[in-house]
């Protein structure tokens, strides 16, 4: 029986054949069915069997609604969105696009990030027809963060708000206690609170893994914004003055004097220093016991309450936005976002880049809750909640300042990096005035 | 349900073609002509080995080193990234506090591992005692790292505590402790978790070590006169000097590449970093991927002495033998 001996290298080959054929680009992806009115969708033409590969930071929930919102243009369109969501985005994303592994389109929750990448050389500038939507859709600030060295690349997506002050209604009432119109007046009322001595006035919590401090980040920026105005507070993001300028070591120690005030914080965990140990999602929950009166925290925060709390004007908790320092200036608000930019130009990317900056979009995504838009074209009636409501009105009033919140627009050595270490380190006892020589110094130098 | 099977799909596939390219090989090998046969062989065999640690560990090395001399965005910068790691205070910060996990780890870890396996060494339920303290060492890094972090979690005073050491430092009248804010203690306070998860190793090595020490040398000193405290001396520790040794250095190689706890713990606040999770921080939180790379140099040399100190070891007691 000679043949025997090569019946297994050549069963072998037979399998390695196989298995080269199946790593073949498969079949599938059959015609489009018309569950869907798809006369809204025309205009991205018809990409039966292409798949779209998309990669973000959003997960859980937010990644089914996220796929629910664009299940139509799937449908209408025969494309294939094939979505992968990530906690590890921001580390993950650069890696991938060294690899020669990146996806077809990336959300950037960071123009800061978004901006590397554009400079490393890997994105594709956005095409005309999502600049064009754009320039329709969103104010020429929000066009600003996706553009890079005067090219634009990245539409922007969703939007959130920060700065706002949760409270709880009934504690108010039955205390007396107003909601504050101005810096001065929360501070006033932070002291009538400490006095009155059943509560902290101030809650706060800046733990988050490997990213801790980001949430005092945000109180810094809402205090610079305030308190220098809009202008200073481009300078300070993009370099134009440094980091240790006396206007930003100001805003610092005005900060601290909430979060550094013993007497202020920290409502229901301890010290001062526990701000640094308690997880900012949990960080809010004394509100409800009545264990503190006031928290800091955007307006996702709503997700953080535990399932049936009511959050409206007169339920369980509701919240104010940070006041303004100097009221003649008028309302000024920082908020974060997405910019979504590709890393390839094949036509169902362009066709989806085109929809995710649409108005249709930001309608049906809004109205899955939880998030807003910045987008013109987003029916305020499409939000869910009161808080959305209120929200989207905020961002879309032509009064009111926006800036995009100043750690994402940073570069990243010191926005995900030295600012974070630095805000841990000042809660934790350094000076305002080293810790901003310490950010400073690390501040690139190209 | 389709995602598993797809799954399975890929493992099968992938465990085809390895069997595949084995098969390929042999086919090769045995009808090669006589004259090359026993070359081939060689070749054929340990080419796979040799070209998998070239792809996967000799370029990645190189290109680490070559990376180590460059700045943010790519261009060579000389020795820059090295004086930025011996002048920068939090970087050096970062490698003092590896020089203390490396001194305090082992030494705890086999100074425990060793006083408990002598004292359980044949007593009643020595295995059932072995296995209390083993069981650490099947928890992940970032597994006890956050049990420990609940463990020293901290409330106020006059707030129901939720650490357990701080519920005990309550119940004894004293105030609760912030463990992990407080440089540098807090480092000794990540290391205890570290001892916690090393010793149970360093116990069972160096029990079976002292089991393998001749009873007749045992009984020897013992006419001699010998108290148990020399027995322990002069005995059981040159007898069972090999597997010291052993446990000494892997654990010191653990140590100098301790990650998960700091990450999981403090992420590397509250000067509590060490190399390889600055290293971490620095390539990919930073955007420096230069100054990450020569950290990874450092620690690279620094393990290497350790690494051919422990094969020459092995090496001459197996001559011995």
């Amino acid at each position: 029986m000679k043949n025997r001996k090569y019946l297994l290298p050549v069963a072998a080959t037979g399998i390695l054949a196989l298995a080269l054929t199946a790593c073949g680009p498969g079949g599938g992806g059959g015609g489009t069915t018309t569950g869907s009115d798809c006369s809204a969708y025309e205009s991205y033409g018809k990409h039966d069997g292409k798949t779209v590969s998309v990669y973000s930071t959003i997960v859980d929930i937010e990644a089914t609604n996220l796929e629910t919102a664009w299940a139509t243009f799937e449908e209408c369109t025969g494309a294939t969105i094939k979505y992968e969501g990530s906690k590890e985005f921001e580390t993950q994303i650069g890696v991938r696009a060294k690899a020669g592994n990146a996806p077809d389109v990336a959300i950037f929750p960071q123009p800061g990030l978004l901006a590397d990448q554009a400079k490393a050389g890997g994105l594709k500038p956005a095409p005309k027809a999502v600049s064009d939507l754009v320039d329709k859709n969103w104010s020429a600030d929000w066009k600003k963060y996706g553009t890079v060295d005067g090219t634009f690349y990245a539409a922007p997506m969703l939007a959130n708000v920060k700065g706002y002050v949760w409270y709880a209604p009934k504690t108010f009432k039955d205390k007396g206690w107003e909601v504050p119109k101005t810096w001065d007046e929360m501070m006033t009322l932070s002291s009538k609170i400490a006095d009155d001595g059943t509560m902290k006035p101030w809650c706060a919590g800046f733990e988050s893994g490997e990213a801790t401090g980001w949430p005092g980040t945000d109180w810094v920026e809402d205090v610079v914004l305030r308190a220098q105005g809009p202008e200073v507070y481009d300078q300070w993001v993009t370099h134009g003055i440094p980091f240790n300028d006396p206007k930003i070591v100001d805003a610092l120690n005005q900060t601290g004097e909430i979060l550094l005030n013993s007497d202020y914080v920290n409502g229901g965990f301890g010290d001062v220093r526990s701000i640094l140990t308690t997880g900012f999602a949990q960080a809010g929950q004394p509100v409800l016991d009545g264990q503190c009166a006031m928290h800091h925290q955007a307006n996702f925060q709503a997700a953080n309450w535990p399932e049936g709390t009511a959050v409206a004007p007169d339920g369980d908790v509701w919240a104010f936005m940070t006041p303004p320092i100097d009221p003649s200036k008028g309302q000024a608000i920082t908020g974060g976002g997405e910019m979504v930019g590709a890393y390839k130009d094949t036509p169902e990317a362009q066709a989806f880049l085109a929809y995710l900056a649409s108005a249709d979009f930001a309608n049906n995504r809004v109205k899955l809750g939880g998030v807003i838009s910045a987008n013109k074209g987003l029916d305020p009636a499409s939000a869910q909640t009161e808080l959305d409501k209120q929200s989207i009105a905020l961002l879309q009033d032509p009064d009111t300042v926006f800036r995009f919140d100043g750690s994402d627009l940073m570069p990243g050595a010191v926005g995900s990096n030295s600012f974070w270490k630095g805000i841990v380190a000042w809660i934790n006892g350094t000076p305002a005035q080293q810790v901003a020589d310490s950010i400073e110094g690390s501040w690139p130098k190209s | 349900m389709e995602f598993l099977g797809g799954k399975f799909l890929q493992v099968f596939i992938a465990l085809a073609v390895f069997a595949a390219l084995i098969g390929l090989i042999m086919l090769i090998v045995d009808r090669a002509p006589k004259s090359v046969k026993d070359k081939l062989t060689i070749v054929g065999f340990l080419a796979p080995a040799a070209i998998l640690m070239l792809v996967g560990l000799v370029y990645p090395a190189v290109q680490t080193s070559f990376l180590a001399f460059t700045n943010a965005s790519g261009q060579p910068n000389g020795v820059d990234n090295f004086v930025w790691m011996f002048t920068q205070p939090e970087a050096l910060a970062t490698l003092r506090n590896t020089v203390i996990w490396t001194v305090l780890v082992p030494l705890l870890s086999t100074v425990f591992g060793l006083a408990y396996a002598v004292f359980i060494d044949k007593a009643r339920g020595e295995n059932a005692l072995k296995a209390l303290v083993f069981m650490p060492v099947g928890i992940s890094m970032v597994g006890a790292g956050i049990i420990w972090k609940l463990v020293y979690d901290y409330r106020g005073p006059g707030i129901e505590q939720t650490g357990v050491v701080n519920a005990v430092r309550v119940a004894l009248g004293m105030d609760p402790k912030q463990f992990l804010l407080d440089a540098p203690e807090n480092t000794i306070f990540l290391i205890i978790v570290m001892v916690w998860i090393q010793t149970g190793f360093a116990m069972v090595i160096l029990s079976a070590a002292i089991k393998g020490v001749p009873v007749e040398l045992v009984e020897a000193s013992r006419l001699d006169g010998a108290n148990p405290w020399q027995q322990f001396r002069n005995v059981t520790v040159p007898g069972i000097r090999g597997a010291l040794v052993v446990v000494l250095t892997t654990i010191t190689i653990a140590t100098l590449k301790v990650f998960d706890i700091v990450r999981t713990m403090t992420a590397g606040n509250y000067d509590t970093s060490v190399i390889a999770n600055e290293m971490y921080t620095q390539a990919f939180r930073a955007g420096e991927p230069g100054r990450g790379a020569a950290l990874a140099l450092v620690l690279f040399l620094l393990v290497l002495p350790i690494v051919v100190y422990n094969a020459r070891v092995l090496r001459q007691q197996r001559e011995i033998r």
